[in-house]
This record gives structure tokens, sequence and C-alpha cells, in this order.
């Protein structure tokens, strides 16, 4: 059913959705409980708060198959004071988790690139663990267009 | 990194139109410029007198900012991956003469003007030949071994090495002697209106360039840049890949990859980019 | 097509520079969310660790889940005190690794 309603609405193209999850999906979405219970569990009992994460995605991607998006956390990098690791998240995925990096006082600057998926316009969280145990977030919407051209 | 508003309200007025083009003229090609590894692309050069178009812009130009640079950073450029496979795949020997295309071909660089002159007059066989044809012939009469299929991995990582050795050299596809009736039916081909909606190449890509097409940014639909490495494909693929993908939008019965049809209008698709810079392997949204 | 790793890293640095490294490996990223065209799950198949060590001592890692792009590109940074050799680790679901190494002189 889903495939020939689409198939009618859209103007004869797969969009980048079906390139990244295929022809039908199992669940539209990450349920917010399940963003919710993996910011709990990374947050090991701390409470979240805002700032000190920067987080660049773009507006609107091209295409959701290939999204560059970048962090960086404000902190001295030093043995005593350093960003532990940043989980990414994506609300609007079959699942959730995106990446997590994992930084020492080596990498010197906290700050990571990648390009990830994201099956539709949905918002990017980063969520950065200190080595104190404090934890916070940013979280950026991304508006992802479907039903680019060709085949 | 941040897009105007001007620019999100055609995007949302592409979005209302189901079917369609979009009315605004706002989107017409930016005015970025490309140098790759310090080497300048030309992206946008006065059009031939010949030509139904006054200037040409490369599909560069039509791509949003995060796309346009993974193409300026060969590290970045994830099309780079396949030239590196296919650099290990031209010193490896293959068939049964037991050659490599290195034991014929010392260095991949000896292919640097190929490309721009693509596709060409084969004199022996009487009929026109793409790069694909050139590296299957190479393989089946002098390596002993089997052609590559069209969309093969193997032979898109190959065109994007030999493609890359003219990287920046001007379009310059030979369209006049024994070319000149192949030119002519792949003209014909592009103004056809063909499949259920009614469209030719033109519609899109000659009239309407610069547009929005539902969410996309409509291009003049040059081929200086393949094969391409599309963020929708996550891979690359070749230009008979995407004239089968514009036709099934339209809903059209596409022409089959390597056939005479889809040669032809390779033909003339080069022509309508001469002077623009071969962008071997281009990325794409 | 085996997976290949590529990865740029500077050759030279002052000691205490943070560099920038780069890195992109071939593959699929499979996502386990697909069906093929008889209608079967495609089985999930990515890369779903990397890691850098500086001189035996790991400076960066990630896990990574099926939503990161095919052909996973990571850059990072690492603050250099002395000469030495980066060693990359990519990790397969399918429990292959991938390697690679890097040197770096430090004045």
């Amino acid at each position: 059913m889903k495939i020939t309603r689409r198939k009618a609405m859209a103007l004869g193209t797969a969009g980048a959705l079906f390139a990244v999850f295929g022809s039908r999906i199992n669940r539209a979405h990450a349920s917010a409980e399940e963003i919710d219970a993996a910011l709990k569990a990374f947050a090991e009992g701390a409470e979240i708060g805002e700032g000190q994460v920067s987080l660049t995605t773009p507006e609107i991607a091209e295409n959701g198959n290939t999204v560059p998006i970048s962090v960086e956390v404000d902190s001295p990098m030093t043995e005593d004071n350093h960003v532990k690791s940043v989980m990414v998240l994506a609300d609007g995925n079959p699942n959730p988790e995106v990446i997590t990096f994992n930084f020492t006082a080596a990498s010197g600057v906290a700050t990571a690139k990648t390009r990830i998926r994201l099956a539709k316009t949905q918002n990017v969280i980063a969520v950065a663990k200190m080595s104190d145990g404090s934890v916070h977030m940013a979280k950026n919407q991304v508006k992802v267009t479907i039903g680019g051209c060709g085949g | 990194m941040h897009r105007t508003g001007k620019k999100l309200a055609v995007i949302a007025g592409a979005f209302a139109l189901t079917i369609g083009l979009a009315s605004h003229s706002a989107g017409d090609p930016d005015e970025n410029s490309l140098a790759i590894e310090g080497e300048t692309i030309v992206t946008d050069v006065k059009a031939p007198a010949d030509s139904p178009l006054e200037h040409l812009y490369s599909g560069w130009r039509f791509r949003a900012s995060e796309t346009q640079s993974l193409q300026t950073d060969d590290f970045e450029n994830p099309g780079m991956v396949a030239v590196e496979q296919a650099i290990d795949q031209f010193a490896m020997v293959d068939g049964s003469e037991g050659k490599a295309c290195a034991d014929c071909h010392a260095d991949v660089s000896d292919f640097k003007g190929l490309r721009p002159n693509l596709p060409r007059w084969d004199e022996a066989k009487s009929k026109p030949e793409t790069l694909e044809h050139i590296i299957n012939e190479c393989r089946t009469e002098r390596m002993g071994a089997k052609a590559w299929k069209w969309e093969a991995q193997e032979m898109l990582n190959m065109t994007a090495l030999i493609g890359l050795q003219s990287r920046g050299m001007p379009v310059t596809v030979e369209t006049g002697g024994p070319m000149a009736s192949v030119w002519e039916k792949g003209k014909e081909l592009y103004y056809t209106r063909v499949g259920q909606l009614d469209m030719s190449c033109a519609h899109c890509h000659e009239n309407n360039y610069g547009k929005m097409i539902r969410a996309d940014h409509l291009s003049q639909g040059h081929i200086n840049g393949f094969p391409v490495y599309r963020l929708k494909w996550g891979g690359l693929g070749s230009i008979h890949r995407r004239f089968k993908g514009c036709m099934q939008n339209i809903r059209a019965t596409p022409f089959k990859r390597g056939s005479d049809e889809f040669i032809a209008l390779e033909l003339y698709v080069a022509s309508r980019g001469k002077g623009l810079s071969v962008e071997v392997p281009s990325v794409r949204n | 097509m085996a997976s290949k790793p590529r990865v740029k890293v500077p050759k030279k640095a002052k000691a205490g520079d943070i560099i920038t490294i780069k890195t992109l490996i071939s593959h699929k990223m499979e996502s386990g969310q697909r069906k093929n065209k008889k209608g079967e799950k495609i089985p999930r198949k990515i890369i779903n660790r990397f890691a850098a060590t500086f001189n035996g001592t790991e400076v960066f890692s990630a896990d990574i889940d099926p939503a990161v792009s095919a052909n996973p590109y990571l850059e990072f940074r690492v603050k250099v005190n002395e000469s030495g050799t980066f060693k990359f680790l990519w990790v397969d679901d399918d429990g292959s690794e991938y390697t690679t190494e890097k040197k770096i002189t430090v004045g």
C-alpha cells in the first residue's frame, strides 16, 4: 500500500528515503521514549545541561544519504578536564543512534566531523559527557528534501 | 551552511507542486568558483555560437555548498576511493594473455586528453565508441579478459581513473565527419517528447534550468563530470545510468546502457558542454 | 570490492601542534533496514568501530551505527608532542579488521 501511494505521489522518483532504508520501513521513526532512554543511559544520572556543545549541520540537506555534520565542545582538554565522549542521535531515523565519538586529553580539541544518513526532516542531537561527569546537549533541526531528481 | 530565506521559500513552493516546474527564477546558478587541489576548474563559460544556451554552467554550480565542498578536496571526494581501486586494477594481470593495463600503458597519465573527446568515431569498427567501449576492447582483444558490464564497479573505477587524467581540460568532442549523423540522432532524441509526462530533455535542462523541480535544483544536464559520485547512489554511476534515471522520472521506457540511442545522446549532450572543464569524478546530490 | 582505508595525516608538525586527521574507508554500510527485490531484509553489515592510536596509546575512537553514510568519513584532531606512528583500525560487523598506519615527524 505504502509503495503504491508513494509512487503515485512522487514524480516517478525514489527519494533518498528509498535509497537509505529500502522501499518499506519497519518503523516510521524512533520514539520519544527511545531518545529519552538513550540520553539517560549516556548521562549516567547527570542532569543534561545546555551550552558548551556546538553542532554544525546544514539547514537543508540536499540528500539525506550523506549529511555532513560536525561537533565541537568547549573544553581545555587536559587530563583533569576534558570531553570523554559525544553521542549523536537523530530523532526521526528508524533507530536514533548515529555515532559516538570518544575523545582523550590527547585530542587537543574536542571536535569531529562525519557524514550521516537522515531518513527525513528531523532533529540531530549531540550530547557531550565531560570527565567530571557533567553532560551538555545541543540540538539542530535538519530539513531533508525528498524527491530529488533522477534514478 | 545557511540558506537564505528566499531559497527556503522557493523550496517550500516546490514542495507545494506535486508535478511540474516551479515558475520561480530565484534559483539561478550560484557565483561560487571551483578549484580542486589548487587547479582551476571552469564551471561556466560563454556558450559556443551554435549552442541553444547563452552561457554554460557546470552542474556543480547548482548544488548546495555542502555538496560542492565535497568536490574541492580529493581526500573528501568519495569518488576518489574508486580511483584508488582503479589504480590497483590498472596494475593487475587479468585474462588469458597474462597482461595488465600497465603492460601496454606504462603510465595512466598517457590517457590525458582522451576523456574530453569522447564519444568518438572508431574507424576500425565504423561506429562511435565511448570510454566503456575502449576499455572493453583492450580487455577482450588484447588481454583475453572478460568484458566488464557497463555499470560494473570495475568499469566505473576505471572510467573514473582515466577521466581524472583530463581533469581541468575543456570538453572538445568532435561532432563533424562520420560523427555528424550520430550527433543529429542525439539531437533528435534530446528534443523528442517521451513518456507519460510527455517531456523531452530540453524541457528541464534547456528551458528550465536554475528552477526547482520539486525539491531539486535543475542543472543544464552536462556530463563533463561523469562518472559522477551521487550522494543518492552512494557511489559512482555512468552517464547512461543518469540518462536512464531521467527517462524513468518522466515515465518513459528507458533505452539500455550502451544502446545506439544513449551513445548518440551522450555525444549530443557532451557537445552542449563544449568548453566546460572535465570534472571527473564529480560529486552531486 | 574489498574495503580500502584512506587516511590523511600531515607529514610534519611542531611539538604541541593540534593536527587534523581525515579518514575514509570504502564500505557500503548496509543499514539492515533495506529489503531486496524479493522483500527479504538485507542483513546489516557496517563498520561498527573506528580507533586511532598514536605510539600505542588510543587517542580517538568512534562507535558507529548504521546511520553513518556509506564510505564512512571521520575527521578529528590530535595534539602531538613527539614523532611517532598513528595506527588506524576499522572493525566490520563480520569481524574483519582493516588497518593502516601513518608516520609523523614532530620537530
